[in-house]
């Protein structure tokens, strides 16, 4: 009986202690540094969900936007205390280099491959993304690649060797650029290329391109968040980090997630992808 | 840490003859000096006539290509990336994007260093010699060219400041060049994408190549000014 009471008193007294220490963290302002993609905070989706995390925990976030590669480089230096990004087996290195201390899937949008109405390449509505890369390397129609190591350029890299293609040649122009610049690019060029939807649905407009293949195996990207191992930067803030981690993967972060919407489209899906 | 390794990167790309630099390379040279050789003549007698024809004005034109000096260089990558366009006024003759697009940018960013240059230069030349020539029966243009020969080692310094603007500018190379591999990728717009790609030796590599270029160009120059850019 005592010693129940005893632990009783013991945990209501570990859970005030808590709560003093939250205060006291909330008081003082803690700040979280967040390295992501470009993707997340062009498309709106950060402006749309910190605010409501920082709601909750009292913690601020500073976003550096930058490529994935330059996200995971950061991380790597502990210049950031986590970081979001969408590229699997560079998500996978940075674990198995032991620079993040955990990761969890956060939620995926996806590719589209856009291009002019005319369509020169006769590729609209393919249901294989192989097919389509196939028969633009067969066309020699211009693509415009990002050329960047960014995630969408990784991807892109991908699904051209599982086409069997190495893309080469005066038809395939490599811009070394942000995504907003490349679909302009492929607009002044009439010139198809990969975009990830959220990116596209801003610039929609201002282009002249449209939905060439989309909503197809291959397609599908998802996003991982990593917070920065403090074996290896001991001076990172890595209890902000894992709180912001489990906010954004739960459901209250997963439900934010998922309001954001462009024309009534939502621009991320939480979770993770169907399978591919 | 990363910065001699930097430093070892950047002569090993240098020695080991990179395709891929020296392509970067020839396309920063080629763009920069063609640039220069476009606008120098114009920009030149433009300062010249400001310089030495007075008329209404005047002063209203000096100060306003003196404030050109420091306008924006992604604002005249702007105006002609709307001009060239697609959907712009001369989009129908397919110039964004190339070297020829990234060649008028420079010529224009280029264009008021050289012009206030030579017009500070001719203003502080003797007047005396213009006179002189004009008195010992030298046409206009003749005069001009004397005048100018005068001077030509304040000029030969604004040749050499607009070089510097123009290569290591990135913001309209960019823009109306498109940073696309192999063609309209130079040194400073290529040290932008290292950067973005996390790749930063590799971008300070190429910082120092520029730095070694502008070494040798200048030097050059310096060369061909002979021992009068000394006295």
């Amino acid at each position: 009986m005592t010693t129940s009471l005893n632990a009783r008193f013991f945990s209501v007294a570990l859970r005030l202690a808590t709560l003093g220490m939250l205060a006291g963290v909330q008081a003082n302002a803690v700040e979280l540094r967040l390295a992501t993609t470009t993707s997340t905070e062009a498309s709106g989706l950060l402006g749309a969900i910190l605010p409501r995390f920082e709601k909750t925990t009292g913690i601020k976030v500073r976003v550096i936007s930058v490529g994935t590669g330059q996200a995971l480089k950061l991380g790597e230096r502990g210049d950031v205390d986590v970081v979001m990004v969408h590229s699997r087996p560079d998500e996978d290195k940075f674990m198995a280099q032991g620079y993040g201390s955990v990761r969890r899937d956060v939620m995926y949008n996806d590719f589209i491959i856009v291009g002019p109405a005319s369509d020169a390449a006769d590729i609209k509505g393919l249901n294989d993304v192989s097919t389509a890369l196939q028969r633009i390397a067969r066309k020699q129609t211009r693509f415009v690649s990002r050329g960047d190591d960014s995630g969408t350029h990784k991807k892109e890299l991908a699904l051209w060797r599982a086409a069997g293609i190495a893309p080469k040649g005066n038809w395939y122009v490599q811009a070394g650029q942000g995504m907003g610049e490349v679909l302009a690019m492929a607009g002044n060029m009439r010139a198809y290329t990969l975009s990830d939807r959220g990116t596209f649905l801003a610039y929609r407009g201002r282009v002249g391109l449209e939905v060439i293949v989309s909503q197809v195996p291959g397609l599908f990207n998802p996003y991982g968040i990593m917070p920065v191992n403090p074996a290896k930067h001991p001076h990172v803030r890595h209890d902000a980090a894992l709180k912001f981690t489990d906010w954004i993967v739960s459901p209250a972060g997963q439900n934010a997630i998922r309001s954001l919407k462009v024309d009534g489209q939502s621009l991320f899906t939480p979770g993770v992808p169907p399978t591919d | 840490m990363e910065l001699s390794s930097a430093i070892a990167e950047s002569f090993r790309l240098l020695f080991s003859f990179d395709a891929q630099l020296w392509t970067i390379i020839g396309v920063s040279l080629k763009v920069s000096l063609a640039a220069l050789l476009f606008a120098t003549p114009f920009a030149v007698a433009l300062g010249f006539f400001l310089a030495t024809v007075p008329f209404r004005g005047r002063r209203a034109c000096v100060i306003v290509l003196q404030s050109f000096l420091s306008f924006p260089t992604v604002v005249v990558g702007l105006v002609l990336y709307v001009l060239l366009a697609r959907s712009g006024p001369f989009g129908a003759w397919e110039l964004l994007y190339t070297q020829e697009a990234m060649i008028i940018g420079q010529a224009i960013i280029a264009f008021p260093v050289l012009a206030a240059f030579t017009l500070t230069a001719v203003q502080g030349a003797d007047r005396i010699v213009r006179e002189t020539a004009l008195s010992l029966g030298a046409t206009k243009l003749r005069a001009a060219l004397t005048t100018l020969f005068e001077v030509r080692f304040a000029v030969m310094a604004g040749l050499f400041n607009g070089f510097g603007r123009v290569i290591s500018e990135v913001g309209c190379a960019m823009m109306v060049g498109g940073n696309i591999a192999g063609l309209t990728r130079s040194i400073p717009t290529a040290i932008s994408l290292e950067t973005a790609k996390g790749e930063f030796a590799q971008g300070i590599a190429l910082g120092m190549v520029l730095i070694v270029l502008a070494l040798g160009i200048n030097a050059a120059l310096n060369y061909f000014q002979g021992e009068g850019g000394m006295k």
